[in-house]
């Protein structure tokens, strides 16, 4: 990642919302552009994410969305040749910065991923696995954080009798609510969903749109969805990409009933992608 | 119909050609086990052998086989997977891995009497040991190297992309998610790989000829303090496997009962190595079975 | 969240968190992949250095190593040192088994991968796997009890000989060249038969004129490992061959390999005498040629990227 500073620095804002919200805000991207070697995935984006809301980033597929979430929590990292530039502040650090220990930071934002993907271990150990790698140990506090996430997920009671059992007997649904709940375990400040439900059945979305609404009063939430009754269902701000491209990000109710561009009418209005 | 013909008369060669091949497979085991299992009894595999009387038996040797077995893997599999570890999650495209992929390519075809040569070279001669079965199991080592490094870079490329993120997301360092999820994942196909290269190594003989020796000393079975000269467990003692005994007793032996130990032993050898294989294939199913069952 | 300690500390790279684990795992596994390295560069170094040492130190001379046929190390007058017999035999044996494995192996992929695609694999590819689990030292008792006797009385000779070793060979590299070659059938795509068949050609026209011209590259791949298998194996040979300092004029005299020497000699003769580190000059052969069939392979296979 090639950035070199570390504090936040005031830049210009375009505004973009004609609806000013008066919220606190826990990320803050300035003119990021993100890299697949030559290739420009992501176009100089800015934006702030707010607190304890659920923000929905929509647009067609390949316009970005997928890319610029996984740079919030340095997932980029895994791609050869993946690079990004501009500011992602968050705590006021650049979180981009080369000195910022990756593994860290993965604590405190976390990922739920389009397909389930629990360990090959039992629901119990799905959960510990990472509590345990960050030092708990204390059995009873593992049950405690265990249950408690389960709780928060909103699939204790389906699992409470056989919290032993493989991971891999639950069904899709159950399974990405497991995610979840292991992501939840870590205490994160921010959770990235991306396209969560895409791969789940109408009764099993309802369930995460549910909960992913409950969550907020505790998380902040950044959502990707190819959905977009989704979006307008549970987020409170939505971001509009093209191409790589934010095109407008305001408060979901004016983008979905009177968006200020054309793109993002004709894209609301189903007319492309 | 000239084509025709030709056709018919070109899958008749094939199908002799298939009908030769199973022939010489089913013609060898056939004598293999007819031959040699009337010459194998309880008494055959705990009688300790003979150099020039008739009626030796194979213990030492069986024994030897097993242990220099066991002291190779001991060897081979940690080094092997840590280099699958590293070609496979390390390595960056470039000449340094170019060169480590050579040098796999390079070991897997030198023949085993050259490896022999260089076992005798360093782990008989420079090292001092002499003939032992820790310099066998270092020849034997250089042998399965490459297969091992193949076996384990295959399996944990093939555990599935999304795992390893899972891990790394929640906050989890890569070493500690190849120790507590990949690792664990790959388990299986490691597992099998390693077993049927088990079956190799048991039955190899040319590198161990110049390294673990022709002979064996004297066994006291009750001893099993390894640093003592008498015991099986002393790793620094010559080993005459069950392979190098079916050569010697042929080339240099002075028994009367030549075929009989040799068929007895060429039996028991390839029983055993069938046996790996039918492990390695059981335990690839279970998994398979355990798999697929719980999606 | 609450967090007590401060951002700066939670989430900047701190020298020391980073020593334990992460980096201690790199170092292992790297170390590893060192090793390999190492073993590979120190086998070539300290066989090279050995194997010169008959030529650099006792004066053998290079020519009449390679070319002269007479072979008298132990000769106190005048000891000879040519080893071309055993370098003849070597190639000889791997030729020759090559010429008879090769049709057999590539006939055994083209039955399982065109006229018996549904089951003939399932028959014969566990038939190859088994072949192959056969350890050498077997293959070369039953040559000594089965094939040996059997030259001696109906064919001529001794038994012992070129022959002998030639059939040995080619059953035990059989399974090599059939598995690679039924890869390479098999990885053929599929238009390419259905555009042949398309045509009104028969499968044999098929296989002779489209498939195998296709394939050549990889099935000529497979012949060359087998060859290089043949090579270097050791112990089955020396079982059957013979072991005579003569060259072979026919198939059914007595010979000897390269590997067969070093086999049979390796043992009684004295660490750093002559006659020893001559064994090493054919060790050194036969490394040179394991290079050499690396070589033709990786030339084989920039042929199949074309």
């Amino acid at each position: 990642m090639v950035t070199t500073y570390l504090e936040k620095e005031t830049i210009e804002q375009p505004i973009q919302s004609t609806v000013q919200l008066q919220m606190e805000n826990i990320l803050k991207v300035n003119n990021l552009e993100i890299f697949y070697g030559e290739k420009r995935a992501v176009n100089g984006i800015s934006m702030d994410i707010g607190k304890n809301s659920v923000t929905a980033l929509i647009g067609p597929s390949g316009c970005g969305k997928s890319t610029f979430l996984r740079s919030i929590n340095r997932m980029n990292d895994l791609i050869p040749g993946a690079r990004a530039q501009g500011e992602i502040i968050y705590e006021d650090l650049n979180i981009l910065s080369e000195q910022i220990n990756v593994v860290a930071l993965r604590k405190e934002i976390g990922m739920v991923f389009q397909k389930p993907n629990p360990f090959p271990k039992s629901i119990y150990e799905n959960i510990t696995h990472a509590l345990k790698f960050a030092g708990i140990k204390n059995k009873s506090k593992l049950d405690q954080m265990v249950e408690e996430s389960l709780q928060k997920a909103a699939l204790w009671d389906e699992v409470k009798d056989r919290l032993h059992k493989s991971a891999l007997s639950l069904s899709g649904g159950q399974q990405q609510r497991l995610c979840i709940a292991r992501t939840i375990a870590m205490k994160p400040a921010v959770m990235l969903l991306d396209e969560p439900s895409s791969a789940l059945d109408p009764i099993s979305n309802a369930k995460v749109e549910d909960l992913i609404v409950d969550l907020k009063k505790d998380y902040s939430i950044i959502i990707v969805t190819h959905n977009m009754q989704q979006a307008s269902r549970i987020s409170d701000k939505t971001a509009f990409f093209l191409n790589g491209d934010l095109i407008e990000y305001d408060a979901t109710e004016k983008i979905f009933t009177n968006p200020s561009v054309k793109k993002t009418e004709e894209y609301i209005s189903g007319r492309f992608g | 119909m000239k084509s025709k013909t030709a056709d018919r008369i070109a899958t008749g060669v094939f199908i002799a050609i298939a009908i030769i091949i199973i022939s010489i497979l089913v013609g060898l085991f056939s004598f293999i086990l007819v031959n040699g299992l009337k010459h194998v009894s309880f008494d055959f595999l705990t009688t300790p052998s003979s150099n020039v009387r008739a009626g030796g038996g194979i213990r030492d040797q069986l024994f030897n086989s097993f242990y220099v077995l066991f002291i190779t893997m001991l060897i081979a599999i940690p080094l092997g997977l840590g280099g699958a570890i590293y070609m496979a999650e390390y390595a960056k495209p470039g000449k340094v891995t170019d060169i480590i992929r050579s040098c796999i390519e390079v070991l897997a075809s030198l023949p085993s009497i050259v490896i022999g040569m260089f076992g005798l070279l360093m782990f008989v001669n420079l090292t001092g040991w002499g003939y032992s079965i820790v310099g066998g199991a270092l020849a034997l080592t250089i042998i399965n190297l490459p297969s091992i490094v193949r076996v384990g870079e295959d399996a944990i490329r093939s555990v599935p992309r999304d795992l390893k993120e899972a891990s790394l997301a929640l906050g989890i360092t890569k070493w500690h998610t190849i120790k507590t999820v990949i690792l664990p994942t790959a388990f299986p196909s490691i597992l099998t790989g390693v077993i049927l290269a088990a079956g190799r190594v048991f039955g190899e003989a040319a590198a161990l000829l110049f390294t673990a020796g022709l002979s064996t000393p004297r066994l006291d079975y009750t001893n099993w303090n390894p640093f003592s000269d008498q015991s099986p467990l002393n790793i620094f003692r010559p080993a005459e496997t069950l392979a190098v005994h079916i050569w010697s007793v042929n080339t240099q032996g002075l028994i009367p009962d030549v075929e009989e130990i040799s068929s007895g032993s060429a039996a028991v050898l390839v029983i055993s190595v069938l046996l790996f294989n039918l492990l390695a294939r059981w335990i690839g199913s279970i998994i398979h079975k355990k798999i697929t069952a719980t999606k | 969240m609450e967090k007590i300690i401060p951002a700066k500390e939670r989430l900047l790279k701190s020298e020391k968190k980073w020593m334990d684990g992460e980096l201690r795992g790199k170092i292992l596994v790297t170390i590893c992949a060192v090793i390999m390295i190492s073993a590979t560069i120190s086998i070539t170094i300290f066989l090279g250095t050995k194997g010169l040492q008959s030529f650099i130190k006792n004066g053998v001379s290079l020519i009449e190593f390679l070319t002269s046929t007479q072979w008298n190390p132990t000769n106190k007058a005048n000891p000879e040192y040519g080893a071309f017999p055993f370098i003849f035999g070597s190639f000889a044996v791997t030729f020759l088994s090559a010429i008879v494995a090769a049709p057999l192996g590539i006939g055994g992929a083209i039955f399982m991968t065109e006229i018996a695609p549904s089951w003939g694999r399932k028959i014969l590819q566990p038939v190859i796997e088994l072949l192959v689990g056969i350890p050498s030292v077997v293959y070369g008792f039953i040559g000594l009890t089965v094939l040996v006797p059997f030259i001696r009385e109906h064919v001529g000779g001794l038994g012992f000989s070129l022959l002998s070793g030639v059939i040995v060979l080619s059953i035990m590299i059989l399974p090599t060249i059939t598995t690679i070659a039924t890869d390479a059938m098999s990885s053929l795509p599929k238009n390419l038969r259905e555009g042949s068949y398309a045509l009104g050609a028969t499968r044999w026209q098929t296989i002779r004129k489209v498939l195998i011209p296709a394939a050549l590259p990889s099935l000529l791949t497979a012949v060359v490992l087998g060859m290089a298998r043949a090579f270097g194996e050791a112990l089955a040979v020396q079982m059957v061959i013979g072991n005579v300092r003569d060259l072979p004029s026919n198939l059914l005299d007595a010979s000897a390999t390269l590997t067969t020497i070093i086999t049979l000699n390796m043992g009684h003769t004295t660490y750093g005498s002559v006659e020893n580190n001559t064994l090493w000059s054919m060790g050194l052969i036969l490394l040179v040629m394991s290079f050499v069939f690396i070589l033709l392979i990786r030339y084989l296979s920039s042929r199949r990227k074309m």
